[in-house]
């Protein structure tokens, strides 16, 4: 059993040590990207299967991405599974009801702000392949505790104009001169910053109001409901 | 009529005497920097800090190809814009092409470690100078755009390549490599400008028997890297040479080479005639950061400590800013400026203080600045009507991992890499900088880290560029936003300043665009 298990552990370690020696150098040690792009997604737009990844890790994508001629079948495929399995979630079980969960998140008017399969608001971020992309223990942190699981680059603002109320919302955009977002009820908003007496950035917190009260049961199905959330996979 | 025609043939020669003389003409961009100091500076002042919130994009040029950061050079209603592989003249009246020049890549090249790009040509007498991916240097007639020799300076299957824009000297063209990350053993260049044969070579990685060798082991000085890959400058009366170079190679894992590693790192002072090494200073001892010193030198002269010297400026992608004597290469003052966790400081022959622990490891060592450091490539420039030194300044960190690193002829060879923090955690500046002190005068804050470069003028005016596709102006003096445009594109380049019909205007390429702004 043991050498069953160092057998397929192999590969894995060739895989990662292939992948930090020929490609972190771009794509981030995590993946997460760097000059090139993030890698952490369930399905890469370029190179959807398989086959066609292991071709781009061969021939490369110009004229940026170099290929690794160097390589021979096996390392490639090696490399291939590797960073397949980077933005891919370890398959888990999850305790809860999918199909009850869908209720609670009826229920708790999740789709007030949040939209699955084109259903719903587009004020907060897409769900409908969040499945693919978070475990659950993500999942239910960003239940609980919102402002502790906020996705990469998600910023609260809050833009006080010389003229006219202040704006809550969450970047859209923003450049040295202007900045664009989105209010709760979905209204969008751009600024010029010469415009605004203040403009002022709440880091690290979510517009999402924490779902702490939700009954154990309820919320291991709703949990269970978005872990179910595969989409498109894009 | 005939004698029209003369004069028009006479002017567009550009003998060495103009580029040396560059400022006597500011209608003309006539060097990758402006000039040979290196001050990306233009002496017009049409455009100023009144009137520039009227400036106008009067034409735009396609290049067909993203992401360019060609500086463009101007002479005599003439413009010279290039990409990879590729050499445009423009009308500067129209936009419009009189001659393209290309040169296929070829089907097995490989950038290694940075994208294929070029950052400008060269222009001597009759020829426009060209680099390409595939490491020749190419001479063509400025007036047809026809090839008249190219010269194979490295072999592009082992990682050397060009991108950067040559530069001119007398009667030589030199040249610098890219490859910092395939192991190569990198050198300054220079060819003979009417033959093209090569007149010497500096390896910037010495070899045995060869002062500095000493500081590698291990034989490591064979892929040693230090790369040449940013256009240097040239102190007309003391036929120097300054250049930057890069990192040692592997970049990220030191074990295999230890010691001070020369001359990665550093500015190195050539003889302009014989390539010979006057000195040099290492800015990164042993680098494990990547932190080469890809960048064009400032040249200038002031008084120091009641002494008046000939100065050479560095605002170093490690994240201190130095200032040196040019003609001995001796430190006189370095300052951070941007946030820096790696060296408490520098001693007083600006050696940095390292804080232990900073060098990346197996699980990660959070440093800043980031690997692509304080600054970088893309120009910095310096006003000799304020005095201050413009700087596109990155306040960012990174992860730094140590892995192993096997050489391997035309690969990666790197030792390692990065992990970047949320993108909530950094962001940049354009900051002005006293030339002599390294003091802040002033920033504008910029809201992700920046890939551009910058030009002063005349007019009291800083341009820059942002990540976001902004293209502005600031007041040279105070930091305070002038005028702004949206190119639509992620700026990577440089911007200049030259005259159409003795009209100021200024140019920048942003993604696949050139535009050309005017009153």
């Amino acid at each position: 059993m043991w050498l069953l298990v160092i057998a397929l552990l192999i590969p894995a370690q060739e895989g990662k040590r292939l992948f930090e020696s020929q490609c972190a150098l771009c794509h981030g040690q995590d993946g997460g990207g760097g000059r090139g792009p993030t890698l952490l997604k369930p399905k890469l737009g370029k190179a959807p299967d398989d086959t066609t990844l292991q071709n781009v890790i061969s021939n490369g994508l110009p004229p940026e991405m170099p290929g690794a001629w160097q390589l021979n079948p096996r390392e490639v495929k090696e490399l291939a599974a590797f960073v397949k399995s980077l933005g891919s979630i370890p398959p888990e079980i999850v305790s809860g009801d999918p199909g009850l969960g869908r209720e609670v998140y009826a229920k708790s008017a999740c789709a007030t702000c949040h939209a699955v399969s084109g259903k719903g608001s587009g004020v907060g971020p897409e769900l409908t392949n969040l499945g693919a992309r978070r475990n659950a223990a993500h999942l239910r942190e960003a239940i609980i505790q919102p402002d502790s699981a906020l996705p990469e680059g998600f910023m609260l603002l809050e833009a006080s104009p010389l003229k006219g109320p202040p704006v809550k919302g969450i970047r859209l955009a923003e450049d040295p001169f202007t900045i664009q977002l989105i209010d709760i009820a979905g209204r969008l908003h751009s600024f010029r910053r010469s415009d605004l007496k203040n403009l002022n950035k709440l880091a690290k917190k979510s517009p999402m109001p924490a779902y702490g009260n939700l009954s154990a049961t309820d919320l291991d199905n709703l949990v269970a409901y978005l872990a179910s959330l595969k989409g498109n996979q894009q | 009529m005939t004698l029209l025609l003369l004069a028009v043939l006479a002017q567009s020669q550009v003998p060495f005497d103009r580029i040396a003389n560059a400022s006597k003409e500011p209608g003309n961009w006539l060097t990758y920097s402006g000039n040979l100091e290196g001050h990306r500076h233009s002496p017009l002042a049409q455009i100023n800090t009144t009137n520039a919130i009227n400036l106008k994009v009067k034409w735009a040029y396609q290049f067909g190809n993203q992401g360019n950061q060609t500086t463009p050079i101007v002479v005599d209603n003439i413009m010279y814009v290039s990409g990879p592989n590729k050499v445009t003249a423009l009308d500067t009246r129209t936009g419009r092409p009189f001659w393209n020049w290309s040169r296929p890549i070829p089907g097995d090249y490989q950038s290694i470690g940075f994208g294929r790009t070029n950052r400008g040509v060269a222009i001597l007498d009759d020829m426009v100078y060209v680099a390409t991916l595939d490491c020749y240097l190419v001479a063509l007639d400025a007036k047809s755009g026809i090839e008249r020799w190219s010269v194979k300076a490295g072999d592009y299957k082992l990682g050397y390549s060009f991108t950067v824009a040559p530069l001119a000297i007398k009667d030589k063209i030199i040249v610098g490599t890219s490859g910092g990350e395939a192991g190569i053993r990198g050198w300054v260049d220079a060819y003979d400008a009417k033959s093209g044969d090569r007149s010497w070579r500096f390896y910037t990685i010495p070899g045995p028997g060869e002062p500095g060798n000493e500081t590698w082991m291990n034989d490591a000085w064979k892929t040693g890297g230090g790369s040449t890959w940013v256009t240097g400058v040239y102190d007309t009366a003391a036929n120097l040479i300054y250049w930057g170079v890069g990192n040692p190679a592997p970049d990220w894992n030191g074990d295999n080479r230890p010691g001070d590693n020369l001359y990665s790192c550093s500015f190195i002072a050539l003889d302009g005639d014989t390539g010979k090494l006057k000195w040099h200073f290492q800015f990164t001892p042993h680098d494990v950061h990547d932190w080469d010193a890809a960048h064009v030198p400032i040249l200038f002269d002031a008084e120091v400590r009641g002494r008046k010297r000939k100065l050479i400026a560095n605002a170093n992608r490690n994240g201190f800013y130095y200032l040196l004597d040019r003609e001995s290469g001796e430190f006189l003052s370095g300052k951070s400026y941007v946030k820096q966790t790696w060296a408490k400081g520098l001693d007083d022959n600006g050696r940095p203080i390292l804080i232990p622990g900073q060098d990346p490891s197996p699980e990660g060592t959070l440093v800043w600045p980031s690997l692509n450091g304080a600054t970088i490539w893309f120009s910095p420039s310096y006003s000799p009507l304020t005095r201050l030194y413009y700087v596109a300044a990155r306040e960012k960190a990174s992860i730094y991992f140590k892995r192993e690193a096997e050489f391997k002829p035309g690969t990666f060879f790197a030792g390692g890499g990065e992990q970047a923090l949320d993108r909530n955690e950094e962001w940049g500046a354009i900051r002005a900088l006293n030339a002599l002190t390294g003091e802040q005068k002033w920033e504008f804050k910029l809201v992700s880290p920046p890939w551009a470069g910058v030009l002063s003028t005349a007019g009291n005016l800083v341009f820059a560029a942002s990540n976001e596709g902004n293209f502005f102006a600031l007041d040279a003096t105070t930091g305070k936003p002038v005028w702004d445009f949206q190119t639509g594109s992620r700026i990577n380049s440089n911007p200049m300043s030259f005259s159409i019909e003795g009209k100021q205007h200024v140019a920048i390429a942003a993604g696949s665009v050139l535009y050309v702004f005017g009153l």
